[in-house]
C-alpha cells in the first residue's frame, strides 16, 4: 500500500477519510484528544469546517468532535486514497 | 436547579452509610440514573456538561440506606475544567462506583473504566443507551467484556427504566479486581484488545436524524438553520406566553379575582394600613393589578399572570433545543464570534441558560475551562442576559408602547454583550482555550422527559421566586409608609435624574431590583414614564446590578475579589449606557 499525502485537519477536505499520524505540541492537547479517543493510528472522517478560524467537526467511531482552529493545526493526518 | 458547591465545603458522610459515586464520561445518562435511583429530580440535558457540581440523594440498598452522588461527567481522571476536578475530588471519598458507559461508545468509555478499575474502588458498569446500540450496527458480547473487566456489567437504558432492577440489585456485587496502574498507551493497547474481542460493527445507511446532524455544523447550511432555529424559538416562545396570559391568567384574574379583591376592599373599608398592603391603591371599582402594588393584587398578578406564562413557555422550548441535542451545534457556529469576546463557542451554553435565569447560568460557567473565561462569561451573564421573568415584564410594559421599543431594550443589551465583551477581551488577564468538545447525537425526546423537566423548572421559580416577590412588594409598603424612599430618592436625584433623565422615584426601582428584576420593572409602571424613559429604566435595570440570587452564586463562583470587580463593572457600565441613552433618545 502507498503511503497516502499528509495533511493538517485544517487542510483536509471535508468528507474525507484518514488515519491521525501525529498530534504535535505539549503532552497536555495529546491527553485531552485521547481522551476523547483521538490518537495516533485512529481513523477519522472530517465533517465541515466553520468560516473564519472557526472549528473542524470530524467523526470518529460514533464520536463526534469540534475541534478548535489552533488544534485542527497541529493534529497531522495521512489521507485515505479518494 | 441550584445545588450545593463543593469548593469551600467538606462533604460530610452519614457514618456507617455506603457512597455511591455515579461516573462516567459526560451525556452518557448518569443524572438519569440518579433521579431513577433516588427519586431527586436533577436536570438531564443531551450536551456535555449538564451537571456541574455534585448532587446528592439517598436509596434503598436491601435494608440499609446508601447515600448515590451524581457526579459531573469527564472523560479522564486528569481533569481538565472545574467540573471534572470535582469529580476527581469526589472519586476519593465513595466507596462504590457505579461506572456508567455509553455503549455506543464503548472505546472512548472504556479509557475511563480502566482508570477507575486502577484506582481500586469496588465498582459496577451500567452499559447504558442500550437500547440504540441496535440501530447504530454496533453488537457487544455482554459476557466476554463482563470477564475481561471482572466487574458486573449490567445492560440499561436509563431514560425508561430497563435494567435499572438489575443493577441495583448487583450494586453488593460490586467489585475491584485489583488492576495495576498503566500508562496511557498501554491502557490504549489494553482497550483495543477488549474491543477487538467483545464488539463487532456492520455498516448501515445514515438515518435522516444523521444527515441533519451534518448539515446543521456545515457553514453556509448550519447557519441558516441556527438563524430559523433561535427566530422559531423566539417566536412560538412568545405566542405560547402571551396565549397563556391572553385566554388563560388575565381572563381567571379579570373575572374570577378581581370581585374578590374588590369585595376584601370594601370589607376593610376601601384604605388604612392593612388595606394598601394587601391591596394597594385600587379606585373607581377596577383593579389595575401592575400598579395596585399590594400583596393579593400585584404581589400574586405579576409572578402568576406575567412572569410564570413566559417562564413555562421559555423552558418548553429550552428544553426541547437542550433534549435534541442542538446546543452544541450552535456553540461551533458562534466559536468565531465568542473568540471575540475572551470566550470560546460553548459559552453560548451558560449565555442561553441565563435568558432563563441568570443563577444556573453562572453555575453552567463551570463548563469552560479557565477562571478568565469563567469571570468574563459570568459578567457579560449578569450585566446583559435579561433572565425570563425580567423579560417578561419588558414584553408586558414596553411591549404596550410598540415593538420599536421593545428592540430598543433587546438592541442595547445585544449591543453591550458585544462591546463589553470585546473590552474585557483586551483587558482581563488570563487566557482563554480553544473549543474542544464532543457533539452527541440528536435525540428525539420523550415527551415526559420534557414535560418533567419542565415542571422541574416551573416548580423551581414557584418556590423560590415567588415568596421574594411578596417579600418585595411588603418591603416596598413597609418602606413607602415609613417615607424612607423619599429620603433615598432625594438622595440620589442628581444620578437618577441628571443622568438618567428618569424622575427621581425611580431610583426605588432600582433599589428593588435587588430582591427582584420582576417587581422593579413593574414599579416604573405608575411613574408615568415616556416611552423613551421606559427603555432606559428597564435596560439600566437590566444592567444595573444582580439580582440577591445571582449576586450569591456569582460571590461562590467568582470569590470576593472576582465579585468586586464584576459588580465595579456593572455599576459603571449601566451608569454610562443609560446616560447615552439618555442623550440619544
Ligand atoms: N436513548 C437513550 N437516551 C438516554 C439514555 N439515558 C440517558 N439518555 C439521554 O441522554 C442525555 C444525557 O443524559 P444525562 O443524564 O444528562 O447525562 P449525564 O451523564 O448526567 O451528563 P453530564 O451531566 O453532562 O455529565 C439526556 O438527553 C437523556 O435523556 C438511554 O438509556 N437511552
Ligand atoms: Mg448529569
Amino acid at each position: 500500500m502507498s503511503e497516502g499525502k499528509l495533511v493538517n485537519l485544517r487542510q483536509m477536505p471535508p468528507g474525507r477519510s484518514g488515519k491521525v499520524v501525529e498530534i504535535q505540541g505539549g503532552a497536555g492537547l495529546f491527553n485531552r484528544l485521547s481522551a476523547l479517543g483521538v490518537r495516533p493510528g485512529k481513523k477519522i472522517t472530517k465533517v465541515s469546517s466553520m468560516l473564519m478560524r472557526g472549528p473542524v467537526t470530524i467523526q470518529s467511531g460514533n464520536t463526534r468532535l469540534a475541534i478548535g482552529f489552533g488544534m485542527a493545526n497541529r493534529i497531522i493526518v495521512e489521507l485515505d486514497e479518494a | 436547579m441550584t445545588c450545593h458547591s463543593v469548593k469551600n465545603e467538606r462533604i460530610r458522610q452519614k457514618s456507617g452509610v455506603k457512597r455511591i459515586l455515579l461516573m462516567g464520561n459526560p451525556n452518557v445518562g448518569k443524572s438519569v440514573f440518579f433521579s431513577r435511583l433516588t427519586g431527586v429530580r436533577v436536570i438531564a440535558s443531551n450536551y456535555p456538561g449538564t451537571t456541574v457540581s455534585y448532587m446528592r440523594g439517598f436509596m434503598k440498598l436491601g435494608e440499609e440506606e446508601a447515600e448515590v452522588i451524581d457526579v459531573p461527567g469527564t472523560y479522564t481522571l486528569e481533569p481538565t475544567s472545574e467540573a471534572e476536578e470535582i469529580a476527581l475530588k469526589m472519586l476519593n471519598t465513595g466507596d462504590i462506583v457505579i461506572n456508567v458507559v455509553d455503549a455506543t461508545n464503548l472505546e472512548r468509555n472504556l479509557n475511563l473504566t480502566l482508570q477507575l478499575l486502577e484506582t481500586g474502588t469496588p465498582m459496577i458498569v451500567a452499559l447504558n443507551m442500550w437500547d440504540d446500540v441496535g440501530h447504530r450496527g454496533i453488537h457487544i458480547d455482554l459476557k466476554r467484556l463482563e470477564e475481561l473487566l471482572s466487574v458486573p456489567v449490567i445492560p440499561t437504558v436509563a431514560i425508561t427504566g430497563q435494567g435499572i432492577k438489575e443493577l441495583v440489585e448487583h450494586i453488593p456485587y460490586a467489585t475491584s479486581p485489583e488492576l495495576a496502574p498503566s500508562e496511557h498507551d498501554e491502557r490504549w493497547l489494553a482497550i483495543g484488545n477488549i474491543i477487538d474481542q467483545v464488539q463487532q460493527v456492520t455498516h448501515r445507511h445514515h438515518t435522516w436524524l444523521e444527515r441533519l446532524e451534518d448539515t446543521s455544523v456545515k457553514p453556509l447550511t448550519g447557519g441558516f438553520i441556527a438563524l430559523a432555529v433561535l427566530v422559531g424559538a423566539f417566536l412560538v416562545v412568545r405566542f405560547i406566553g402571551e396565549g397563556l396570559i391572553g385566554y388563560v391568567l388575565d381572563p381567571i384574574f379579570e373575572n374570577l379575582w378581581t370581585p374578590v379583591i374588590l369585595g376584601l376592599s370594601s370589607l376593610l373599608g376601601g384604605t388604612g394600613f392593612l388595606h394598601s398592603i394587601l391591596i394597594g391603591s385600587i379606585a373607581g371599582g377596577e383593579v389595575n393589578y401592575v400598579e395596585a402594588f399590594g400583596l393579593l393584587t400585584t404581589g400574586l398578578y405579576v409572578p402568576f399572570a406575567m412572569v410564570l406564562p413566559y417562564i413555562a413557555s421559555f423552558y418548553l422550548i429550552l428544553g426541547l433545543l437542550e433534549d435534541i441535542g442542538y446546543l452544541p451545534r450552535l456553540a461551533i457556529l458562534m466559536d468565531t464570534i465568542m473568540h471575540r469576546l475572551g470566550l470560546h463557542g460553548y459559552a453560548i451554553i451558560p449565555t442561553l441558560l441565563g435568558l432563563g435565569c441568570n443563577v444556573p447560568a453562572v453555575l453552567a460557567t463551570r463548563i469552560l475551562e479557565s477562571r478568565r473565561e469563567r469571570f468574563i462569561a459570568a459578567t457579560l451573564i449578569s450585566i446583559a442576559v435579561p433572565c425570563a421573568a425580567l423579560q417578561a415584564m419588558i414584553f408586558g410594559l414596553v411591549g404596550e408602547r410598540g415593538g420599536q421599543y421593545v428592540a430598543m431594550v433587546y438592541g442595547t443589551l445585544f449591543i453591550v454583550w458585544i462591546i463589553l465583551g470585546l473590552i474585557l477581551n483586551r483587558f482581563v488577564k488570563g487566557f482563554s482555550p480553544e473549543l474542544l468538545i464532543e457533539i452527541p447525537p440528536y435525540r428525539l425526546p420523550l415527551w415526559q422527559t420534557v414535560l418533567q423537566k419542565l415542571w422541574m423548572r416551573v416548580r423551581w421559580f414557584l418556590r423560590e421566586a415567588i415568596p421574594i416577590i411578596l417579600a418585595a412588594v411588603l418591603v416596598i409598603n413597609i418602606l413607602y409608609t415609613l417615607g424612607v424612599f423619599n429620603a433615598i430618592a432625594n438622595f440620589t436625584a442628581p444620578v437618577v435624574t441628571g443622568l438618567l433623565g428618569l424622575p427621581k422615584e425611580a431610583v426605588v426601582a432600582l433599589v428593588i431590583g435587588f430582591l427582584r428584576k420582576d417587581v422593579a420593572v413593574g414599579m416604573l409602571a405608575p411613574l408615568a414614564l415616556t416611552s423613551e424613559q421606559l427603555v432606559i429604566g428597564c435596560v439600566v435595570l437590566a444592567m444595573f446590578f444582580p439580582c440577591i440570587a445571582t449576586f450569591v452564586v456569582l460571590l461562590r463562583e467568582l470569590g470576593v475579589a472576582g465579585l468586586l470587580k464584576a459588580a465595579g463593572i456593572m455599576i459603571a457600565v449601566a451608569l454610562l449606557v443609560g446616560g447615552l441613552l439618555n442623550l440619544i433618545l
